[in-house]
């Protein structure tokens, strides 16, 4: 299992909400379809506003996000239950998202769906840290490493969730520890 | 124990549950509509086989009522998913918008966006539908695909938002594990003031604690306050916890919550029988407020968040360019016609839009009458634009030709619930929150306005 990611970031602020993760207008998308999980990347993050945020997280055009890190401030995914958000950021190959706090549906849904890692970083990484930098999270030890300053940031540990990414989600999870029966 | 805490401990077969402790409880209904459902079907079918069947029929309730009233296709193909589920599964509780159980629905935009399109069965927005068909019991155990399923937890349950996977897990095994919450505890004293709503409570409420000051809590309302609101009020506050990042919000239970849920089980054949949750002597809260109701004033919530919080009256700086009344949260009978009181003969000066939540509402509203006209003339003659296609419509954008969608960076005012940024269309409009009546007021001047300046 992959415990160690290295790549560039994409930081946003406090508060970023689901309707900026994935516009409303994009919930026409079912996720368990195939092309249009794939549809729905191509989606993350278009609800920022291109005011605060000139760099779009995926290019115009393409389905994935050059940058599988995501860093955030506090409340990061606030808003609706839509599971559209973890998966459209998931569909853009992004795996990690650093931020001071999450909210509680998106956190579950992260783990749940096994999209996202939601690593929650008492630092205010959002603000040291600017888009495209590169950064080395490492699940294990827990921490983030900035390759141009050398500096070591820590977050805590995902404890009991850890394994659920792993795993891909709650169902695969729930099956390899027979807590529900074998796939029908 | 707290109220969520002896709902939670129920459910899980436990004598007791403290905070922060996983269990896993049994649901008492799983409610999806046509953003999340077809996708939560996707992930039972996924997960427990083509064949498999919902862990009880009579617990799954199905209600479209996001993108209904839109040519947009695939959004219009969503509805025909979850028909097509509802019959292959024999589900009683689906309130499809067409009649016809093997129809296909398809919006006629050349029909235009103010007259009815749906049929006998539809029941429009979810979290207003649940009660008013019987589906929310004091005591019981609400998961719903939407963050404002916490509305129900003004009937004494535990009602919160899940995700698809989480509710395909749910529609397969009647069970979900969750950690039970701490509880918040806000004692509602006193009486609201003339002009002052509902709305204001929660806006009051979300501001002292932030926006994120209940994250993984459950917000309790109670004390003696809570005797001068009604079932719409509580709906009003409960659906907003959510928007304090809250895993639920809930009300004590007394002779109110009663008659609603007895009269409405009764009307519409659901199940009767519930036991209510009542307060211990002694609860465990994470911290206690005092809102002192009479003390109130119209409050808004400015762009971007539902924590911005100011008083209308300091606001008459802010120009509008649109006004809109609707939703789960504003747009009940009561809703409108508080906001009708403060247009009563005058005329709207900016765009204003009308959505109700459900076609009862609209009914409530086109046979109430106040002297030779019903309440909805009255809106009309103000220059609301009124629709009776009753649906989530412009609270959350949607597709880009829905009923009142900002597709410009406007400044609106809104008696709905989340204003983040893009929230009701473009992603650089802004969205103020605010009461009926101050909406109203708004609407009349094109400037944030307190409404007790118009009412006399």
């Amino acid at each position: 299992m992959q415990s160690v990611f290295t790549g560039p970031v994409f930081v946003v602020g406090d508060n970023i909400d689901t309707d900026q993760i994935i516009p409303a207008q994009y919930l026409t998308l079912v996720p368990t379809i195939p092309d249009e999980y794939e549809k729905l990347g191509g989606y993350a993050m278009a609800g920022l506003p291109d005011s605060l945020y000139p760099i779009r997280f995926v290019a115009e055009g393409k389905l994935d996000s050059e940058y599988p890190i995501v860093v955030g401030g506090r409340n990061f995914g606030c808003g609706s239950s839509r599971e559209h958000a973890p998966i459209a950021l998931g569909s853009a190959n992004a795996r990690i998202v650093v931020a001071e706090s999450f909210a509680r549906i998106f956190f579950r849904n992260s783990v749940a769906t096994g999209e996202l890692y939601p690593c929650e970083c008492l630092d205010r990484l959002c603000e040291i840290l600017k888009t495209g930098e590169v950064v080395t999270v490492d699940l294990d030890a827990c921490n983030v490493s900035v390759r141009a300053t050398g500096k070591v940031y820590r977050f805590k540990s995902l404890g009991e969730v850890r394994p659920v990414v792993d795993a891909g989600g709650l169902f695969n999870y729930a099956r390899k520890n027979k807590m529900i029966a074998a796939q029908a | 124990m707290t109220l969520t805490e002896k709902i939670l401990a129920r459910a899980a077969g436990k004598s007791g549950v403290q905070a922060g402790e996983n269990v896993w409880v049994n649901a008492d209904i799983l409610m999806t509509h046509d953003v999340c459902g077809p996708g939560t079907i996707g992930v039972f079918k996924r997960e427990f086989g083509p064949q498999a069947r919902v862990w009880d029929p009579d617990k799954v309730v199905i209600i479209p009522d996001h993108y209904i009233f839109t040519a947009d296709s695939k959004s219009n193909r969503n509805v025909d998913i979850l028909r097509d589920f509802v019959r292959e599964q024999s589900l009683p509780y689906f309130y499809d918008v067409i009649d016809k159980p093997s129809g296909r629905w398809v919006f006629d935009s050349s029909k235009g966006m103010l007259k009815r399109q749906y049929g006998s069965n539809y029941a429009g927005v979810c979290h207003t539908a649940l009660p008013q068909k019987g589906h929310t019991r004091p005591g019981e155990i609400l998961f719903g695909t939407d963050s404002h399923t916490c509305m129900a937890g003004a009937f004494n349950e535990f009602a919160t938002g899940i995700g698809n996977t989480d509710a395909g897990f749910v529609m397969g095994t009647g069970k979900l594990l969750l950690k039970v919450p701490e509880t918040m505890h806000f004692h509602l004293e006193g009486k609201l003031q003339k002009g002052v709503m509902a709305k204001d409570v929660i806006l009051h409420c979300i501001g002292e604690i932030g926006f994120d000051g209940a994250t993984y809590r459950a917000m309790q309302f109670d004390g003696p306050g809570v005797a001068g609101l009604s079932m719409d009020d509580r709906m009003t506050i409960a659906n907003m916890a959510i928007e304090a990042g809250g895993k639920n919000g809930i009300f004590e239970f007394d002779a109110q919550t009663q008659a609603f849920v007895d009269h409405r089980c009764k009307l519409n054949g659901t199940k009767s029988a519930y036991e209510p949750v009542e307060p211990d002597k002694s609860q465990k809260f994470v911290c206690e407020l005092v809102v002192d109701l009479t003390k109130l004033e119209p409050t808004v919530a400015c762009h971007p968040d539902p924590g911005r919080r100011a008083l209308a009256k300091a606001l008459g700086h802010i120009k509008l360019d649109r006004a809109y009344i609707g939703s789960c949260t504003g747009g009940k009978t009561g809703d409108f016609l508080d906001f009708a009181r403060v247009l009563l003969g005058k005329r709207v000066v900016i765009d204003t839009f009308g959505v109700p939540a459900t076609p009862e509402i609209v009914h409530d509203l086109q046979t109430a009458r106040w002297g030779d006209k019903t309440v909805w003339e009255i809106l009309v003659d103000a220059g609301v634009q009124m629709t009776e296609n009753a649906s989530c419509a412009a609270c959350l954008g949607g597709p880009v030709d829905t009923f009142g969608r900002m597709n410009t960076p406007l400044k609106c005012i809104s008696a709905t619930n989340r204003n983040f940024p893009g929230r009701m269309g473009h992603k650089e409009s802004q969205v103020f929150l605010a009461s009926p009546a101050t909406v109203a007021a708004s609407a009349l001047t094109g400037r944030i306005t307190d409404p007790r300046e118009l009412l006399s």
